[in-house]
């Protein structure tokens, strides 16, 4: 048997052709990521392949094989027709990770409209945002989390129908929809809606560092690079049982938990479970998981378990380990080296990218705690933070940039294509990271290059955590900020004023913290809150979070000739 | 032990369980594994333990796998309560 094709031969005159030939993908033709990622694989004759063993944390178990994918989307995308949700239309999915979210997305993606997962912890406060400004025409929701979309409904007035998956009609409102799939007599013929490579496909939402959170604007010409680096990155082969942790609420749960895997043809196995790292090892041992992408915060609270655990569990079917979401440590990854005998491969990209850009390659030595080399056909530098020129010296940090183009480059910000604009310099993407690069081309990731904070591999908008502390009634004032944290790399920091006739104590804090986790998410909510008589302002009275940014990352904070002297 | 395990209890359903949720949570419901408590709100909950009982949990003792039920937290009180105790 000869060896793979090794990184440098891959990057010789590479073309994403490639990848388009081996999808059967003309251009100019209609291409479909739901019909792609179903009917395409029953046709290449894997009709009765497993395409998901499912498990959530009680131990139900359900399979669904690729002929269930095709005719159960079909079943979605015919109710959908019914309901009247036009081509173009946005249809939230909000729900935890059962089969219906999985199948509901390529469902919504086949009749033509556009899928927006959205994660199901969520609070009122943060579903209401990224459905005001999608103009949500449907949400589709499981019963524990309806409390939510009622309590937010009546402002929506575009949102024309809320869709429960685990509900009898009997007990839902009028204006409410039951349907569940599964239950649901199949539709095994439907016409697919002929979206073309620059059809809207998923709108995912993410945090910038001022304003609500942006809708990232994918395209169905997206599968081309998700199926290849799915292929070649994470190293899929027909044979592979496949775990994605990432929830489908972000980028990474439908790129390369759903559309990679299920456009290579894979088996793909979901647990629908919080952490538990002895039912996590259980899970591996049970399926014969040979492909597992995770993420460093996951890592390192495996870490934390210790190695006797893992030795409790045959693990060996695993042969190849990613990760993505931060930058992986070089601890994580001798740590799998010993209790894996596997290093994890630290992948680099971000919900503007669509796919993997910068990674460990198979095969290619992983230098621990590097971010890797880019992926052929991807050109990556680093930019010089003045000039936006590349630059030319080894070891030397800059901004992250890469040469737009590829498949599944967001077309735009939903409604914000001002915002979109402002991320290219000089004719650069820029990813808003700081790296450097070394003698031998790999990437070092150095930070953040804005105030938005990365924890456990999600981004929140420090602006969104600050507008919904000042609905807190004793605070005046706020700032969140990044804080480092040895699992979660960072996590949110509030610094707060208080009304007058407020006073600084333990309830107060945890009030404000549990107040942040309802109305926004657990990760939004600070896990710290410093009561401080003033905030450090400008001339002009703007909140300047870098001062206390640095101040917990004990770097030095630089020119404060702009900061009012009280 | 059952004063700490009704307290705790009682605080995770009023403050963590979704409104309208229906589900009975026992001393033995998963809560993390489940969802109901995530790794990030595994701070507040930490917070209100240690505020209530005037205890310490250190880091290395708040993990996943000992905040997965009601009845683990009140074992983990019971033991940092003991600890308090014998450090006076």
């Amino acid at each position: 048997m000869s060896a793979p094709p090794s990184y440098e031969q891959l990057s010789a005159n590479f073309s994403w052709s490639v990848a388009e030939r081996q999808l059967g993908y003309r251009p100019g033709a209609p291409i479909n990521i739901g019909w792609m990622c179903s009917d395409r694989i029953c046709q290449l004759g894997m009709s009765r392949k497993l395409a998901l063993l499912w498990e959530d944390y009680q131990g139900n178990q359900k399979r669904f094989t690729y002929d269930d994918l095709r005719t159960l989307s079909n079943t979605v995308a015919h109710f959908l027709t019914l309901q009247e949700i036009l081509p173009g239309e946005r249809v939230c999915l909000f729900m935890d990770r059962v089969p219906d979210l999985y199948i509901g997305f390529l469902g919504i993606l086949k009749m033509g409209a556009v899928a927006q997962p959205l994660f199901s912890a969520f609070g009122d406060e943060s579903l209401f945002v990224r459905l005001a400004d999608a103009k949500t025409s449907a949400i589709i929701t499981q019963k524990k989390h309806l409390y939510k979309v009622r309590k937010i409904r009546s402002q929506l007035p575009d949102l024309r129908h809320v869709v429960v998956v685990d509900a009898d009609q009997a007990s839902l409102q009028p204006d409410e929809i039951a349907f569940q799939m599964e239950k649901t007599p199949r539709i095994e013929f439907f016409a697919v809606y002929p979206t073309t490579a620059e059809s809207p496909s998923v709108l995912h939402y993410t945090s910038g560092t001022t304003g609500l959170p942006k809708g990232a604007q994918h395209v169905h010409y997206s599968i081309v690079s998700q199926y290849l680096t799915a292929k070649w990155v994470l190293d899929l082969r027909p044979d592979d049982i496949y775990w994605c942790n990432a929830d489908p609420g972000w980028v990474t749960g439908t790129s390369y938990g759903i559309i990679g895997p299920w456009a290579n043809g894979v088996t793909q196995a979901v647990l629908d479970s919080g952490f538990n790292a002895g039912h996590w090892y259980e899970f591996i041992e049970k399926y014969r998981v040979t492909v597992w992408y995770s993420a460093p915060t996951a890592i390192r609270l495996l870490m934390k378990e210790g190695a006797e655990i893992v030795r409790k569990h045959d693990v060996s079917s695993l042969r190849h380990l990613a990760s993505v979401g931060e930058p992986l440590n070089h601890e994580a990854v001798l740590w799998s080296e010993e209790v894996f005998g596997k290093p994890f491969h630290d992948t680099f990209w971000q919900t503007e990218t669509g796919c993997i850009v910068i990674t460990n390659f198979p095969g290619m030595p992983v230098k621990p705690g590097s971010m890797g080399k880019p992926f052929p056909g991807i050109i990556a530098t680093v930019l010089d933070p003045k000039t936006y020129e590349p630059v030319d010296h080894p070891g030397v940090a800059g901004l992250i940039a890469l040469r737009p183009g590829w498949p599944s480059q967001i077309r735009g910000y939903w409604n914000n294509q001002a915002g979109f604009q402002a991320r290219f310099k000089n004719g650069w993407y820029l990813c808003g990271d700081r790296a450097s690069i070394d003698p031998d081309g790999y990437f070092w990731f150095m930070g953040r290059d804005d105030d938005v904070i990365n924890t456990g591999g999600h981004l929140v908008g420090p602006f969104e955590v600050e507008s919904a502390l000042l609905g807190c009634p004793a605070v005046a004032e706020s700032a969140a900020v990044a804080k480092p944290d040895p699992i979660n790399m960072e996590v949110v920091k509030a610094y707060v004023t208080l009304k007058r006739g407020f006073q600084a104590s333990d309830d107060l804090e945890l009030e404000i913290m549990n107040h942040i986790r309802k109305r926004l998410s657990p990760l939004a909510m600070p896990q710290e809150i410093e009561f401080v008589d003033a905030l450090p302002k400008t001339r002009s009275g703007k909140i300047v979070r870098r001062v206390l940014r640095c101040k917990e990352f004990h770097e030095p904070v630089g020119d404060l000739s702009t900061i009012m002297d009280d | 032990m059952d004063e700490i395990t009704t307290a705790v209890r009682d605080y995770i359903i009023r403050e963590y369980l979704p409104e309208g949720d229906d589900r009975q949570i026992t001393e033995k419901t998963p809560l993390i594994s489940s969802g109901i408590v995530d790794s990030f709100s595994m701070v507040s909950l930490l917070r209100f333990l240690e505020k209530k009982y005037s205890i310490h949990i250190p880091d290395e003792a708040a993990t996943p796998e000992a905040f997965d039920t009601v009845e683990r937290i009140a074992t983990l009180v019971q033991r940092f309560q003991k600890a308090e105790v014998g450090s006076v």
